[in-house]
């Protein structure tokens, strides 16, 4: 049955949210941002209960909801778990132009994987089980991206 | 256990999946609501309280289950919101029923995923001080899942790309379907590479749709239905895993495991392979269905895959999976979880069309929410 619908001209209003933000970091993960800003290190919370090691850290082992008191240095290197070759745009969300990688990454003396991007080497040769180390910028404004990416060890 | 009162959905009503609508989000719910009303047999007047399913950032405002109030039949009575699928939005509703509290519910979800920017706000579902950071959306993520999973078992990307070869050709059955295709594996294979080892044609659509489903406490439910319009909720069960990538190993479903557990015992169910008529999985990319199959205990883990080129899934199979054409079929986020359960409800009355799988006592419906299937609920519904 023919409706008074069928002749409007349905319109597009065009719009955009956008709202600050002022985030406070929390002093588990200002911790790691400072040691990686200021010594260019990548540091690790322990579970005192299981013993897990998590990072970037976190405020409670998603097991035992024990504080993780305790932190430990890495040395940075770590081997590729997943990955994945990014092929789409996305300007305002990328900090970088595709083709580029992701990867989860499994930190030697961690017992999580760290999800960052793998770069310095052709995106087709990533492969699971290699071996990649950090790359920290050197410029650094404490925040995730002050690591540049992981990087295969040659 | 004690006798717990039942639940049943008496009503269900879907807009037709579509991409750029015409409608508002809005307009959508009061189609979808009014056709649940209306397929319920009952009165507007006797819902006393209603389940949005809402996203404030997929609709663009704050306090989001106000904007539906007026088109949810929610004006004058108790509203309130799920964020996140609609299979925990109905999970709400049944508790809301169970309390004691309330009568007949409604739970409506809606979805205008074509009015916004789907990488851009799953972006927003990340940790701002970590991983929002180096951009990550639903896409990545769920490739990042792909290969982890390909990996742990050994799997081939041919084999997940059967999923979206058997889910676009049952949604040529379905009449609300928004793609219905005849393809095969070598085209799944050849569409465009969006995020290794994901192409297009493994990734669902984005679409936009509205769902309502009309629920009732089971004294209620014999009194205002028929034996075949209602169909009961026989089991539920949920449950999270951890929220950061990283923490979880991303081909492990131990989450899925308990809540499929739960909602197993809670309806009795001994052998889910055996007792399960079909399924609707949340095939949001082709490589979820096996591994949440193996989640669910349909197969062992690993085994999803062999299991599909088998033709067990397929819509003559042992076990359908996907009858109604799935989320790679089309995808209304949130909405998409109650679509599968109004889906189910129109099979297990015997009522699905062409996409009638025969013989359909029980079904087992699930819902995803967060990265990779952090969170899952799972349903078990039955005549």
């Amino acid at each position: 049955m023919p409706s008074w619908k069928d002749d409007v001209e349905v319109l597009v209003d065009e719009g955009k949210i956008s709202v600050p933000y002022s985030w406070t970091v929390g002093s588990t993960l200002s911790r790691f941002y400072c040691e990686l800003r200021d010594n260019g290190k990548i540091w690790g919370n322990r579970c005192p209960s299981c013993g897990k090691v998590f990072v970037p850290p976190k405020i409670k082992c998603i097991d035992c909801y024990e504080d993780l008191r305790d932190w430990v240095m890495l040395p940075g290197t770590g081997t590729v778990e997943t990955y994945t070759v990014v092929r789409y745009q996305e300007p305002v969300l990328h900090p970088r132009k595709a083709p580029f990688v992701y990867g989860v990454i499994k930190l030697d003396g961690a017992d999580t994987g760290m999800v960052h991007f793998i770069g310095g080497v052709d995106p087709e040769e990533v492969k699971v089980g290699m071996r990649v180390e950090a790359v920290i910028e050197g410029e650094r404004e404490g925040n995730i991206l002050d690591i540049k990416h992981f990087r295969p060890i040659k | 256990m004690r006798y717990m009162e039942k639940v049943a959905i008496i009503g269900v009503g879907m807009t037709k999946y579509d991409r750029n609508s015409p409608l508002t989000f809005a307009e959508m719910v009061f189609e979808a609501t009014s056709k649940a009303i209306e397929d319920a047999g009952i009165s507007k007047d006797d819902v006393d309280n209603v389940v949005t399913v809402s996203s404030d950032f997929w609709d663009g405002r704050t306090i989001s289950t106000m904007a539906v109030t007026d088109a949810s039949n929610a004006y004058g009575r108790d509203i309130t919101c799920v964020e996140g699928d609609g299979t925990f939005g109905a999970l709400y509703g049944m508790m809301r029923i169970l309390s004691g509290t309330f009568g007949i519910t409604i739970v409506c979800a809606h979805h205008k995923g074509t009015e916004s920017s789907m990488n851009g706000i799953t972006n927003c579902a990340f940790d701002p001080l970590v991983e929002r950071k180096l951009g990550l959306d639903a896409v990545s993520s769920a490739a990042l899942q792909a290969r982890r999973y390909m990996e742990k078992h050994g799997l081939l990307e041919e084999q997940f790309a059967l999923v979206s070869v058997k889910n676009h050709g049952n949604a040529m059955r379905n009449p609300r379907s928004l793609l219905p295709m005849e393809i095969t594996v070598d085209d799944v294979m050849n569409s465009r590479k969006i995020a290794d080892p994901l192409k297009l044609l493994d990734c669902s659509p984005v679409t936009d749709g509205a769902c309502t489903l009309v629920l009732a406490p089971e004294r209620q439910a014999k009194k205002l239905t028929t034996t075949k319009k209602r169909v009961w909720m026989k089991g539920v069960g949920h449950c999270t895993d951890a929220f950061r990538l990283g923490d979880r190993d991303l081909a492990d479903t131990r989450a899925l495991k308990k809540a499929a557990k739960r909602a197993y015992d809670m309806a009795g169910i001994v052998d889910p392979r055996e007792e399960i008529d079909f399924a609707e999985v949340y095939d949001a990319f082709s490589y979820m269905e096996p591994l949440w199959l193996e989640g669910l205990g349909i197969c062992d883990d690993g085994k999803g895959c062999e299991y599909l080129e088998r033709g067990w899934f397929d819509y003559g199979g042992k076990l359908p999976v996907n009858p109604s054409g799935g989320r790679l079929s089309a995808n209304p986020v949130q909405a998409a979880g109650l679509y599968a359960m109004a889906e189910a409800t129109l099979q297990l009355r015997g009522k699905a069309g062409k996409h009638q799988v025969r013989g359909a006592g029980t079904a087992l419906v699930h819902g995803i929410n967060g990265m990779c299937g952090q969170s899952h609920c799972v349903w078990i519904l039955g005549r």
